[in-house]
């Protein structure tokens, strides 16, 4: 999957406010939605048998599943093995598309070695490089790790590269007349106004980073919600595969949670619009 | 610092070797002549004003003053040495502001004195001097994005000063705001510059504002961008921009530059 990058200058969504839906009408929405998904569940069962009443559990045999695990130690097994994963290949990711980023970004003869490169396999979605990574890793820890990294990568480049890129000059010219050096510059001037994009690129990535673990966790793992939710398919355990999917859902949320709050603190300049 | 020859080639106007000196100035952009052949003599502590139609070169010459562009032919001439790169002696205020957006009035003026490796103690005390200076004591914590226009280019100014440059460079600083405010920091501009000495470039295309500021008028060729004269202004401070003197000069400048707009062609 290739993930649509957002604009060179960076969203500027306001943390606070968020889509302006207070907090008391998002509870309100998500029980509505889990009592309707009951209710068609029950129905199904005790009414209409539409559809074979396995294929549709109901909140309350996912919510058991998910007591089940949890009590058999099973459920924190596959979190911890997932949360893991995500974290080293997404970390690694972070890392190489920061420094890789900034070096391309202000540094001429890299951009022209590397950057029609990356452009190049940005193109291909990194799942199709899945199975080969796992003949090469194995179905170890590496393979999932470098996948995450691999494909996690590219947007944290992308937005680390326009938010150097596209730094506004006339701050660079400013800092520049009050005795910055380049050094300075990058320090000073050039990470803080490119660091909304970076942040950006994280959330991204970290995304990304969930979006491909599952996949992969299908194809080789023994462990992780994905193996978790693969490995319910072949028995028809359908509690266990959609508890595997909330989990996941509820994880990446609460990551994508833990990165808005490190952009409100980081970014009380920003308030209305940039200056 | 001065040589003979300098204080040879300007002793019928300068009696002391000029603060800025641009010589044989020219600059191409491709094949654009954006300038050609500029000579000018800036003298300390003098006030000067940069004045054309937009396109003539005005922003181009000051960058080269500031040392963010190089001439393509001849050199600008600080204190006695060719200038190759910017330097804290040499502030600059521009139009857009430029302004850190992450950092709040205080440290935005604080950076100057940062970089130069004063202690925190040190650049907090400097910055509040210099905010206060520019009437902005109390919006020390505010971020550029909570404050006017007005008021963003008084923190601008202020960053400026906290360096104590000999030299402040100024590309149309107060042609953003409205006219109210923009007349006020114009007298505020010329109280700062009675405090502090230095030699002041400010380019502008508003004639009654170049007169109301500078000592000497610099009025802009067009088609190459050059200079076409240099008029001494020489009105006492305060000046009444309803004066006959002022009115009179006006018009005459306004002249002057609608030859130069003229030679654009139609606009
Ligand atoms: N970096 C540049 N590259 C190419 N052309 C430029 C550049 N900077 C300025 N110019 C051209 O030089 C001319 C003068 O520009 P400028 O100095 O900004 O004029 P002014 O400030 O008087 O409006 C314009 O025609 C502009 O298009
Ligand atoms: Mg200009």
């Amino acid at each position: 999957m290739v993930p649509e990058l957002p604009q060179a200058t960076p969203v500027a969504e306001p943390t606070s406010t968020r889509d302006g839906i207070p907090g008391v009408y998002r509870a309100f929405s998500i029980a509505l939605f889990v009592l309707l998904w009951h209710v068609i569940s029950v129905a199904n069962r005790d009414l209409v048998h539409f559809f074979d009443p396995i294929l549709i559990p109901g909140p309350v045999e996912v919510y058991q599943a998910g007591i089940e695990f949890s009590k058999s130690g099973q459920l924190q097994r596959d979190i911890i093995a997932t949360v893991y994963r995500v974290v080293a290949g997404f970390g690694l990711a972070a890392l190489t598309g920061l420094l890789v980023g900034v070096a391309v970004a202000t540094w001429r003869p890299l951009a022209v070695l590397f950057e029609p490169v990356i452009e190049l396999l940005r193109s291909i979605p990194p799942l199709a490089f899945l199975p080969m990574m796992v003949l090469w890793f194995g179905i170890g820890e590496a393979s999932k790790i470098a996948f995450i990294a691999y494909a996690a990568f590219f947007p944290m480049f992308i937005t680390t590269l326009e938010g150097v890129k596209f730094v506004d000059p006339v701050l660079v010219r400013a800092a520049a007349s009050l005795g910055a050096k380049p050094m300075h510059i990058l320090r000073y001037v050039v990470l803080p106004a490119a660091l909304p994009g970076i942040i950006t690129g994280l959330r991204l990535a970290l995304s990304l980073s969930f979006f491909v673990i599952v996949a992969a966790e299908f194809v080789a793992a023994d462990s992780g919600l994905g193996f978790m939710i693969n490995d319910a398919r072949t028995f028809f355990l359908m509690p266990q595969m959609l508890l595997g999917a909330i989990v996941t859902g509820i994880i990446g949320f609460l990551f994508n949670e833990l990165f808005r709050l490190l952009e409100a603190r980081l970014f009380r300049w920003r308030k209305g619009g940039r200056t | 610092m001065e040589t003979s020859r300098d204080a040879h080639a300007l002793a019928h106007q300068e009696p002391a070797a000029p603060k800025i000196r641009i010589t044989g100035v020219s600059k191409a952009y491709g094949v654009n002549t954006v300038l050609k052949n500029v000579d000018l003599s800036l003298a300390e502590n003098s006030f000067t004003c940069l004045l054309g139609p937009s396109g003539c070169g005005k922003s181009t010459l000051l960058s080269m003053i500031g040392g963010f562009a190089r001439p393509s032919k001849g050199s600008v001439i600080v204190d006695g040495s060719v200038i190759s790169e910017p330097s804290a002696d040499r502030g600059v205020v521009f139009q857009e502001y430029g302004l850190f957006p992450w950092r709040t009035a205080l440290d935005n003026v604080a950076f100057g004195p940062m970089l130069a490796g004063r202690s925190r103690v040190e650049q907090v005390a400097t910055a509040q001097r210099y905010l206060a200076m520019v009437n902005l004591a109390g919006h020390e914590n505010k971020y550029p994005s909570d404050l006017s226009g007005g008021m963003k280019q008084r923190v601008a100014i202020a960053r400026a000063l906290a360096n104590e440059p000999s030299i402040l460079l100024m590309d149309e600083p107060f042609g953003a705001l409205d006219a109210q405010t923009r007349e006020i920091l114009q007298e505020e501009l010329l109280r700062i510059c009675e405090q502090k000495k230095m030699t002041v470039v400010f380019v502008t295309h508003s004639i009654s504002e170049s007169i109301f500021l500078a000592d000497q008028i610099v009025v802009m060729a067009t088609r190459p961008g050059g200079v076409k004269e240099v008029i001494d202004v020489g009105l006492p401070f305060p000046r009444d921009r309803a004066s006959h003197e002022f009115v009179a000069l006006e018009k005459r400048i306004k002249q002057s530059v609608r030859e130069e707009v003229d030679k654009l062609g139609i606009i």
